[in-house]
């Protein structure tokens, strides 16, 4: 079962099985459920509130295979009280779940198109549950790009599965901000990337994640090239508490963060993303 | 003309009275209007002489005074700073009980006793903020169990307004001074010189049943038109208006209006307005945890967006200051609500003017804004 | 067998609709160049008497630094344009530049575009209209890798 839409407010108790260090302060956790069958279904873009006892809840983006019904996964950065309990968790110790709550990535549109794929950060594990959809049905798909964009190498997510993606047609382009010793690379803003790749512009799809500058920067470089700002996704954030829709605090404008989002087309919020302080 | 269709008598001016023993019979928790600390608010009331009997209220921008009548009316005044929300939507709720054990936690939802109330003296705005509030409540693919099982309970007895306040703008809102539907009873309080009545109405069946334990004669239409002049002062007495023609369109084109500066410099961000505010519906969800740490529980709150905390991510406020709070509370409670839930936020109350320590009037901003609007593009 | 420097300039994202009389000029003062990976093609302070036009391949700027060794600020590719020393005196290079990998180019002769420029001032203007464009770029590029743009990320 999901959680229950009758209870979208109790937690599920969850064990983690693994803990993975990606960088000094991101980990990707395998959550599992102690009855399988509790394990819920969910789609590429859609998030979970994980609970520590005591502590709260965050909103975190799933980012493993959205096929797999052993393990529900997620990269969690430590940045407050609850991400840092939650990136400190041992095998085998309990923290909680309720969702998935929001929308998903509109994978479904994509098919026979050209799709960019521009994570920035952290971002790039809301966009690895597309990578896993895509790779399973890769004929699919046209062209698929990857642009990873991080501040310096260390912090790049799942780079040993790169090379694994780029088997299954993906044409990965990493850039950092700054280099490090050893690294052979790009370097400089994602935004420079886009120029680059091989894109049929008149009916490409882009999924973007990453704070809001570099979306807008992002959204320029793509519009540039001709991608219409309707086939632009983006994923949100905002503080969140209930996730369902009642607390009013992941309000942007008339939008839900929670519910009619956190995925959204670029054309449809931007008169909003706009506006400062709103 | 039937102005009020649903007419089933005409009861005596202590018609409450009967009222309140059916209802009690019948297990509910009654909650009306009582006067305590100076004001007008709804609490348990159990018998007539809870009802603030004699008093009236004198509201404006920042005031509200509790002042005596010259006559018994039961319900001779406007709304207090209580409304109905604080019975269907609880300042705290409590959504989790959780307890550690030898290798992790178990969580479960609590038993929350449903309260069965009956709701004494419902105003026409009120009605229709219950009515606001259940689109966001019950609204899918979401509901919330406690609002929906106190809300379907709650037994309503609409008293229609026979005056105004100053600060009353229903009729602008075009959620009164009548009641035209959605409740179980509805009275309206005919009081002039020559007789003091309740005209009585029937809303539902429960409510039908109800009746016919209320001591009534039958009304004709002279009852009638006693009725509509009470309600028809009603509206004279209508303290402010608001023009709300293309107000969602007017607010999302002037976001950068110079007044919202203006009006920043005023407002305090103390969250009265949305405490007392009809359909404010914001909470915050908190752990709590007891004293040995082996026991947690998860509360709802009441919360408001003018809080600094309200919008923060990643080591900020997204509306820092106190205009952009304002703004949103304004833009949200006019305009995107009505992308949300297909409704204004908005039912002409007038709380959120009284009871602003600076007086803030929401209709005087709208109208700054229409006067000045910037036109498409800003 | 290689093209000639003209038909080159029309692939180049650089010169794109630039009138061909203008094209032909400038070609004059281009010849090809192709470098191998890790080849350093110009050192801080040496003089600068020249730009590429990548076509292929990956060029980095850099710094070389005593106790850390080479820096990184940014690396360039096919499409883009490495080097705007030779416009202004004293002519020397500020950073180093490397390629990364096998890179080939079109390499402009800096006094002789210099000196076509000032005879032909409407050229100069439209060149220069290209060249400020990739300062305005690369200004951006950088402002944005100053600001630790993913730092905010958290979920």
């Amino acid at each position: 079962m999901e959680t229950s839409l009758a209870e979208p407010m109790l937690t599920v108790p969850v064990r983690v099985r693994k803990n993975r260090r990606e960088s000094d302060d991101t980990r990707t956790l395998e959550l599992v459920f102690d009855n399988p069958a509790n394990m819920p279904a969910w789609r590429p873009g859609q998030f979970t509130m994980l609970y520590v006892f005591g502590a709260g809840e965050i909103p975190v983006s799933i980012s493993g295979d959205p096929a797999r019904r052993d393990t529900i996964i997620h990269t969690v950065r430590a940045v407050g009280d609850v991400s840092r309990a939650i990136c400190e968790a041992k095998p085998g110790s309990a923290i909680g779940v309720r969702g998935p709550f929001g929308s998903a990535w509109p994978t479904d549109r994509c098919e026979e198109h050209d799709i960019v794929l521009v994570a920035g950060g952290i971002g790039l594990a809301p966009l690895r549950p597309v990578l896993y959809t895509i790779m399973a049905n890769r004929s699919r798909y046209r062209r698929v790009s990857l642009l990873v964009g991080a501040r310096v190498p260390d912090i790049l997510l799942y780079r040993g599965e790169m090379d694994g993606w780029r088997e299954h047609g993906i044409d990965v382009r990493l850039t950092v901000d700054a280099a490090t010793p050893g690294w052979q690379g790009s370097v400089g803003p994602v935004t420079t990337l886009i120029p680059r790749i091989e894109l049929d512009a008149s009916d490409a799809v882009a999924f973007i994640v990453g704070p809001e500058i570099m979306m807008r920067f992002v959204v320029q470089a793509l519009a540039q090239r001709g991608v219409s700002l309707d086939r632009l996704f983006v994923s949100l954030e905002r503080n969140m508490k209930c996730a369902i829709g009642f607390c009013g605090h992941c309000q942007l404008g008339p939008a839900f963060i929670c519910k009619d989002g956190p995925i959204f087309a670029y054309s449809q919020l931007q008169p909003w993303l706009s506006i400062r302080n709103v | 003309m039937l102005v009020f269709p649903n007419m089933a008598g005409v009861a005596a001016k202590n018609c409450v009275h009967f009222l309140l023993n059916a209802l009690l019979r019948r297990g509910y928790t009654c909650i009306g209007p009582t006067v305590r600390d100076a004001a007008i608010v709804y609490e348990e009331i159990r018998a007539e002489d809870d009802l603030p009997i004699g008093y009236t209220d004198e509201q404006d921008g920042g005031t509200y005074r509790l002042k005596k009548r010259n006559d018994a009316a039961r319900f001779g005044y406007t709304v207090g700073p209580v409304s109905w929300k604080q019975y269907l939507f609880p300042p705290s709720t409590l959504l989790m009980n959780a307890h550690r054990t030898a290798d992790g936690f178990l969580t479960e939802a609590p038993a929350n006793r449903v309260p069965i109330y009956a709701f004494i003296g419902v105003r026409a705005c009120d009605l229709n903020a219950i009515a606001v509030q259940d689109r966001i409540f019950f609204k899918g693919p979401y509901v919330d169990p406690t609002y929906k099982a106190r809300r379907e309970a709650a037994f309503i007895v609409v008293v229609n307004c026979g005056q105004a306040g100053r600060t009353c703008f229903c009729v602008s809102m075009e959620t009164g001074p009548m009641a035209k539907t959605g409740y179980d009873l509805a009275l309206t309080e005919i009081l002039d010189d020559d007789r003091h009545e309740f005209l009585v109405e029937v809303g539902s069946e429960r409510g039908d049943e109800v009746a016919r334990e209320l001591p009534t004669r039958p009304a004709d239409d002279k009852d009638g038109n006693a009725a509509q002049r009470m309600v028809d002062r009603a509206v004279a007495q209508m303290g402010r208006s608001m023009n709300t023609a293309g107000i969602k369109e007017l607010l999302y084109r002037n976001m950068d209006h110079p007044r919202w500066e203006n009006v920043a410099a005023r407002c305090l961000s103390c969250a009265n307005c949305t405490m007392v505010c009809p359909t404010c519906f914001c909470s915050t969800v908190e752990e709590v945890t007891d004293l040995t740490g082996d026991h947690t529980e998860r509360w709802r709150r009441w919360d408001s967006c003018f809080t600094a905390p309200h919008s923060y991510i990643h080591g900020g406020s997204v509306r820092p200051t106190t205009l952009s709070r304002y703004r949103q509370w304004m833009t949200h409670k006019l305009a995107t609500w009505i992308d949300q839930f297909e409704t204004s936020g908005c039912v002409g109350c007038g709380r959120c003017i009284t009871w602003c320590p600076v007086g803030i009037d929401i209709t005087e901003e709208v109208r700054a804004i229409q006067e000045t609007d910037r036109g498409k593009g800003h | 067998m290689e093209k000639d420097i003209e038909a080159l300039l029309t692939e180049h994202p650089f010169f794109k609709d630039m009138t061909a009389p203008y094209k032909a000029l400038i070609a004059g003062c281009g010849k090809n160049v192709r470098f191998d990976a890790g080849q350093l093609l110009a050192k801080t302070d040496d003089p600068a008497n020249e730009f590429f036009a990548i076509r292929h391949g990956r060029m980095s700027i850099e710094l070389h630094s005593p106790e850390r060794g080479p820096l990184i600020l940014q690396t360039l590719e096919a499409g883009d344009i490495v080097g705007w020393s030779w416009l202004f005196p004293p002519h020397r290079w500020k950073f180093d530049v490397r390629a990364v990998e096998q890179v080939r180019a079109i390499s402009f002769d800096g006094q002789c575009l210099r000196g076509k420029c000032e005879r032909d001032p409407a050229m100069g203007y439209d060149f220069m209209k290209r060249f400020a464009r990739v300062f305005m770029e690369r200004l951006e590029a950088t402002r944005l890798q100053l600001l630790d743009l993913y730092g905010n990320v958290s979920r």
